[in-house]
């Protein structure tokens, strides 16, 4: 139980310091344009990180499966049609449609 | 409060921010479902679980937290591979920061309300962003993540192997939506590009978290490809 504590309470404080910590030093600013530009393309940039190492990798290598080709599905049902719950729907549906062949 | 020129009230904000947030709290319910199972596979009691959601409320982190500990590894070890994951929200922050207003425990408050789908959503695509939008979009957002919690850690049990459901597949899924939805500009696919390729070289190397941290510089590109606008700008 103390272990869950410790976890719980460290997550917890270290997030919100994470969270905090760019408002509190740059808030309230004029950033340069320049900022502004690279600002805006944060967003792809991490998202396709987060997809990339969640979908190809197992966190140590490389790595595909039936996961891969069920995100794969969702990302073309995402692209194609504008739906959220469609394409993390289908990218489950897909994946556990492979795991039971 | 420093007054700002806006077009809507920030009562309208706020309701566009829970309307377009709505599939992402959907789908975020899934994931929070998996969560709760997940979590209690690793040995956390089902309170535990959902005391976590509700006060970390930062999925991935929660998830590469629960992964060390299910794998034997110590809690500083599970609290840092958190932190790492949530570096990414280090950036946003920095990003989010000349849109809020108000002296910095107030800003420092705002900035907790920061999660992938609303912060994205709150974008104005010119590097500003919406508070209000961003505000909305969390709420309903937190609200089906902690119910998920709930629902997973106390009744998962009943889903029975949830590999076989390919539960797995809706968090990926998440963010490739949401990866779908900003990837508009070239210069956006070009960014997204250069990131994925950047995290994928690191996996190796990195420890997690770092990868996707990492690849923030493929946001570089608005850089060059602004200043190479701008000289064409100058030269005709």
């Amino acid at each position: 139980m103390s272990t869950s504590v410790t976890l719980i309470a460290g997550l917890a404080v270290v997030t919100a310091a994470i969270k905090a910590a760019g408002p509190i030093v740059l808030g309230g600013r004029e950033l340069p344009p320049q900022f502004l530009g690279v600002i805006s393309l944060l967003a792809p940039a991490l998202l396709a990180a987060l997809v990339v190492t969640a979908t190809l990798t197992d966190g140590k290598q490389i790595a595909v499966g039936d996961q891969t080709a069920g995100v794969i599905a969702g990302g073309l049902v995402a692209w194609r049609t504008g739906s959220i719950i469609g394409c993390v729907v289908i990218a489950a549906a897909v994946t556990a449609g492979l795991r039971a062949m | 409060m420093t007054a700002t020129v806006e077009t809507a009230s920030p009562r309208a904000r706020f309701r566009k921010g829970v309307r377009l947030g709505v599939p992402f709290a959907v789908a975020g319910f899934l994931v929070a479902v998996t969560f709760g199972i997940v979590a209690r596979d690793a040995g956390l009691s089902a309170v535990a679980a959902i005391v976590m959601s509700l006060i970390v409320f930062a999925g991935s982190a929660q998830f590469a937290a629960i992964a060390i500990l299910g794998a034997g590894g110590g809690v500083a070890a599970a609290i840092g591979a958190g932190a790492l994951m949530n570096s990414r929200f280090l950036m946003m922050g920095v990003a989010l920061a000349p849109s809020l207003p108000g002296r910095w425990p107030w800003r420092a408050a705002q900035g907790q309300t920061v999660v992938d789908a609303s912060w994205a959503l709150a974008a104005r695509g010119d590097g500003t962003f919406d508070r209000w939008l961003l505000f909305g979009s969390t709420s309903v957002q937190y609200l089906t993540w902690s119910i998920g919690t709930i629902l997973g850690a106390l009744g998962g049990g009943a889903l029975g192997d949830t590999d076989k459901l390919g539960l797995d597949a809706i968090y990926p899924a998440f963010f490739i939506a949401l990866l779908v939805s900003e990837a508009r500009s070239g210069r956006a696919r070009g960014a997204a590009a250069i990131g994925a390729v950047v995290a994928l070289a690191l996996v190796p190397v990195a420890p997690a978290g770092i990868p996707v941290l990492a690849a923030s510089v493929g946001a570089l590109l608005g850089l060059s490809r602004r200043a190479r606008a701008e000289a064409e700008e100058a030269g005709s």
